[in-house]
């Protein structure tokens, strides 16, 4: 329906600008040399027009975007560096819709206004220091704001320190999908190389048998994460360059053979809390009339979507880039450590570690305990 | 040196034809530079065509994923199984539709075209410096252009790493198909390239700097020579590097070095690879590829200002802040590469200092925008098929220049990177600005090109305005969807629910696009029917003041019959009057440069 609605509008406005200026061009009888495809003032008027209706689309797009598109865009970041991170997207977008306005307006309007005709003067004006200075110095000042302001964040949120005992998880990427390995009860992990990866013996990510820090290392095909509680990410990938893109955190780094990179967040709002959030509803519930529509029309794998986070690659890595995908699920300290308790370790296969394993285990739980219990208490107070 | 003096015979003889041209000395290795400049322009339009048409391929995919069109049969043939477009080819698609509209139509198109035919005649030379390294250069570039045409027809496919073939994607034939065969063929292309850049470049900076006519000092210059020049020389700077990224990548694919590579372990094995790093390619090719896209506006820039000026009747204004900021975005064009690499894992500290630079660059850009509309301010625009578009690239320029604020910033790249906020910033604010600024330019100087001959003007419009609309149609409503966190070069987003509702405004911007398609067509109609059938007009159509329009519509070896004209005065004395309001050639709004400073009349500081 809107592409046969636009099809026509352009059509007709096509028409329209074919037909006025065939008139005109018939209306003179006599064409010279002088005038064969240079503009008349009839041809002037037309695109002076032309012009002031195209301000008014270029407006008309942009409001109609606004209105249509908000909706679709990312909902409340999900991540304790994410609030800051819009709000300068917000002001850098009021600053960016200010100026487009006001530019487009006169770039468009004064093609409007000073449309040509024959025997009109034109004003020779050919400089002016001071405008010239003006509008040097305005977007230094604006500018200057923006950059102290984005490298302040910026800064902060590439720090990547142990401080506040983040939880360690390493992303590691290869063709076409994701793996995901905690420290497990040390918080540390593993030494790792892809030369060492073994997979007749479910190596996948090359772990160093010999490094006890492995030993107790969880991997995983779904990451979960605790809220609140920082995350330190460290990123690898075993055969091209892919990109740990994470939107609903606002976090992206990439993932680079020979080298580890890093990203961290807090999560601060649980994948339960999210799928009650007002616009994730919304967009879950248009989604699913998409969904149920496509099902209808005999369409497989359709099935109604429930709300999730979710780690994309962002960066080319191949055939199957457009599907590399792994969930994330943040939930509360509790389940998380529950959720832990049931993953299996990289020695858990090893019976010489079973001991070790157990151990840790109990460890684990006490702090699991401690920490629930202060939880608790915060909840209270 | 044997070319320059000879060039320089000419100016002491009548012009008498006294040598004979056979066809192949004329049309095929002419050594004339408006020759030449016809050459890029239709080598260059044809691979524009086969990029613009590409895109419209995997636009229809991304409208409608996995859907059977016979078009994708016809085109894609093995490709597209029953019409269904196979992901591979997907990627191939986006990889060579960037790489021939960045390079082939951008560079070679806009830059070999307009700085081939109008360096010597707007600066008053008979010639380029060297026809035989301009006639070279062209030549290099069509065996480029061959070979990568060649190179969509390899078994495996063509490369399809994406435009920046990052390795170790494009390093590794098991990585992908596209890796293979077809990736030698893209380097071999674009080192062939390279060369042909390089020799092009170097021409256009000696011509500009030896071969100004008397006069012609550098202040004196038409804006789109200092365009032309410092676009030359970014290449100059920028091009050998990107070759060498090429060749230390070919030792990579081909002998077994490590620049690139390390730690690999793909289908099954590892390979020997050890110690490089795919974050140096990055460094090494973007460092052309930031420049690059200047390279690529630059010119067009250029162009809108001389035709803009003409156009309004009026000087360009502020001159000199004009020169001074292609100076100063030529400058800063070179050290801001790193923001294409915020999180490719370098030291967040450098993606500061990239920030700062980066936002920077947008000052310069600033001050060109605002002398654009002042330049319309109480003008007597004459609104020309070539005017309309140049004020359509100050548009463009403006609305995908802003948002380049986001992503100049590190921090609010984070989330929008390599998302389609990217592809919608970079399509407006160089890509269909540059392609404004080729149409405004073939428009306006078409006369120049073919002996005289006018484009239809009512043609002109409608393939503006529909371009226009849609143009906005296509790359407006592409921010949003990047905002919400789609990713680039996904074949389809299906797999995603959370994009599902996204399809709408995929197939609204694949119907804008296909129009656009449609009214490119126009174009070339209007294009070949005009280089046969086009009404002749008279020398001066746009009674301008440039030095190219007093030469004879009838092209001659040698520019100018007698002697090369003098400049007296600036390119932009439009609209200029004497104290009592009177024009300073009665009845006449423009005084072209060679004409000498009347009486009673004040020169310009400028």
């Amino acid at each position: 329906m809107t592409t046969l609605l636009i099809l026509t509008v352009l059509i007709l406005v096509a028409i329209a600008v074919w037909q006025m200026t065939k008139i005109f061009e018939l209306s003179q009888l006599k064409v010279d040399a002088e005038s064969v495809g240079v503009a008349t003032d009839e041809d002037n008027r037309t695109n002076g027009y032309l012009m002031f209706a195209f301000l008014i689309f270029i407006y008309g797009i942009t409001i109609f975007s606004f209105a249509k598109y908000t909706k679709i865009l990312l909902p409340e970041a999900a991540s304790a560096h994410g609030g800051e991170y819009d709000t300068l997207m917000w002001i850098s977008f009021a600053i960016i819709f200010f100026v487009q306005t006001i530019t487009q307006a006169l770039l468009h309007y004064f093609g409007y206004k000073y449309r040509g005709e024959k025997g009109k003067k034109a004003l020779f004006y050919a400089d002016n220091d001071r405008l010239e200075l003006i509008w040097t110095i305005i977007p230094v000042i604006v500018l200057a704001g923006l950059i102290l302001w984005g490298l302040y964040s910026w800064t902060n949120i590439m720090d990547v320190n142990e401080d506040d005992d983040p939880l360690i998880v390493e992303l590691y990427a290869q063709q076409f999908n994701w793996t995901a390995r905690y420290g497990g009860a040390d918080n540390v992990l593993g030494d790792a190389s892809v030369r060492l990866i073994d997979i007749d013996n479910a190596n996948v990510l090359g772990l160093d048998d010999s490094d006890p820090n492995g030993k107790d290392d969880v991997i995983v095909k779904e990451l979960h994460l605790p809220v609140g509680r920082k995350v330190n990410f460290y990123m690898r990938s075993q055969d091209v360059l892919h990109s740990a893109y994470m939107p609903h955190f606002r976090a992206q780094m990439n993932c680079v053979p020979g080298m580890i990179t890093q990203f961290s967040f807090t999560p601060t709002i649980t994948t339960e809390e999210m799928r009650l959030n007002p616009d994730v509803v919304d967009k879950v519930r248009r989604t699913n009339a998409i969904r149920a529509q496509r099902a209808a029309n005999g369409e497989e794998g359709v099935d109604p979507w429930e709300f999730d986070y979710v780690l994309l690659c962002n960066k080319i890595c191949g055939k199957s880039h457009y599907n590399m995908q792994m969930r994330i699920i943040v939930e509360t300290e509790e389940e998380y450590n529950k959720w832990m308790a049931e993953q299996q370790t990289f020695g858990g296969s090893d019976n010489v570690v079973e001991e070790v394993e157990a151990d840790t285990m109990m460890e684990d739980k006490e702090a699991m305990m401690e920490k629930t219990e202060m939880v608790l208490e915060e909840v209270v107070e | 040196m044997s070319a320059v003096a000879h060039v320089e015979d000419h100016g002491h003889d009548d012009h008498g034809h006294h040598h004979k041209e056979t066809f192949i000395t004329k049309y095929i290795f002419s050594q004339d530079h408006k020759m030449i400049a016809k050459q890029y322009l239709i080598t260059g339009l044809i691979m524009g065509f086969i990029g613009i048409a590409m895109s419209l391929l995997f636009r229809m995919q991304l409208a409608w994923p996995g859907e059977s069109f016979w078009l994708f049969e016809t085109f894609l043939g093995k490709w597209a199984p029953d019409g269904v477009m196979d992901a591979d080819v997907y990627l191939a698609l986006i990889t060579i539709h960037g790489t021939i509209m960045v390079f082939f139509v951008l560079t070679a198109g806009l830059s070999g075209t307009f700085s081939n035919l109008l360096i010597p005649l707007q600066i008053g030379a008979r010639d380029m410096a060297s026809g035989f390294l301009n006639m070279l250069s062209y030549w290099m570039f069509f065996t480029s252009s061959v070979i990568m045409v060649i190179s969509l027809f390899v078994e495996a496919g063509p490369a399809a790493a994406g435009w920046t073939i990052y390795p170790p994607l494009s390093a590794l034939p098991m990585a992908q198909p596209g890796s293979g065969m077809g990736m030698t063929l893209w380097l071999v292309s674009m080192a062939i390239f390279i060369a042909s850049s390089l020799l092009g470049s170097l021409n256009y900076i000696v011509t500009v700097l030896n071969l100004r006519t008397k006069g012609m000092a550098m202040t004196r210059l038409p804006l789109t020579i200092w365009a032309f020049f410092v676009t030359a020389v970014i290449g100059v700077i920028s091009f050998p590097v990107l070759l060498s990224a090429a060749l230390l990548l070919i030792m990579d694919r081909s002998f077994g070095t490590s620049f690139f590579l390390s730690d690999i372990f793909i289908q099954g094995e590892v390979l020997h690879y050890q110690g490089g790093s795919p974050v140096l390619y990055e460094h090494l090719f973007w460092f052309l590829g930031h420049p690059e896209v200047y390279i690529v506006l630059l010119p067009a820039l250029g162009i809108t200002s001389e035709v803009m000026s003409t156009n309004a009747r009026k000087p360009i204004f502020g001159y000199r802040a004009m020169v001074a900021s292609i100076l100063a975005i030529a400058f800063l064009s070179t050290i801001v590469w790193g923001h294409h690499m915020f999180i490719s894992g370098m030291n967040p500290f450098l993606g500061s200092v990239f920030t700062f630079t980066t936002l920077l660059i947008a000052i310069p850009s600033a001050v060109k925008a605002f002398n654009y509309i002042t330049t319309l301010w109480k003008g007597n625009l004459q609104l020309n098929p070539g005017m309309l578009f140049s004020i359509g690239l100050v548009s463009t320029f403006i609305t995908g220049g802003l948002t380049g604020i986001i992503l100049g910033d590190s921090t609010l790249d984070i989330n929008v990177h390599d998302t389609y906020f990217v592809v919608a910033h970079f399509h407006l604010v160089m890509g269909i600005s540059a392609l404004y600024g080729l149409f405004a330019g073939v428009y306006h100087w078409f006369p120049k090109m073919f002996e005289g001959k006018m484009m239809n003007k009512n043609l002109g419009y409608i393939h503006f305005w529909v371009t226009a609309v849609c143009a906005y149609g296509v790359f407006f409503p592409m921010h949003f969807v990047g905002m919400a966190g789609v990713p680039r070069r996904y074949y389809e987003n299906t797999a995603f629910p959370m994009f599902d509702e996204l399809t709408n405004v995929q197939v609204l911007m694949t119907v804008f696009a296909l129009i656009a398609g449609l009214a490119q067509l126009v174009f070339v109609y209007n294009f070949i029917s005009s280089i046969f059938y086009g009404k002749k007009g008279v020398q001066n159509p746009w009674k301008s003041n440039t030095l190219e329009w007093t030469a004879p519509q009838e092209h001659m070896h040698g520019n100018w019959p007698g002697a090369i004209p003098e400049v007296h005065r600036w390119a932009y004395d439009y609209s200029k009057t004497y104290e009592n309001g009177e024009y300073i050639i009665e009845g006449q709004d423009f005084v072209p440069q060679h004409i000498p400073l009347q009486e009673g009349e004040e020169e310009m500081h400028h």
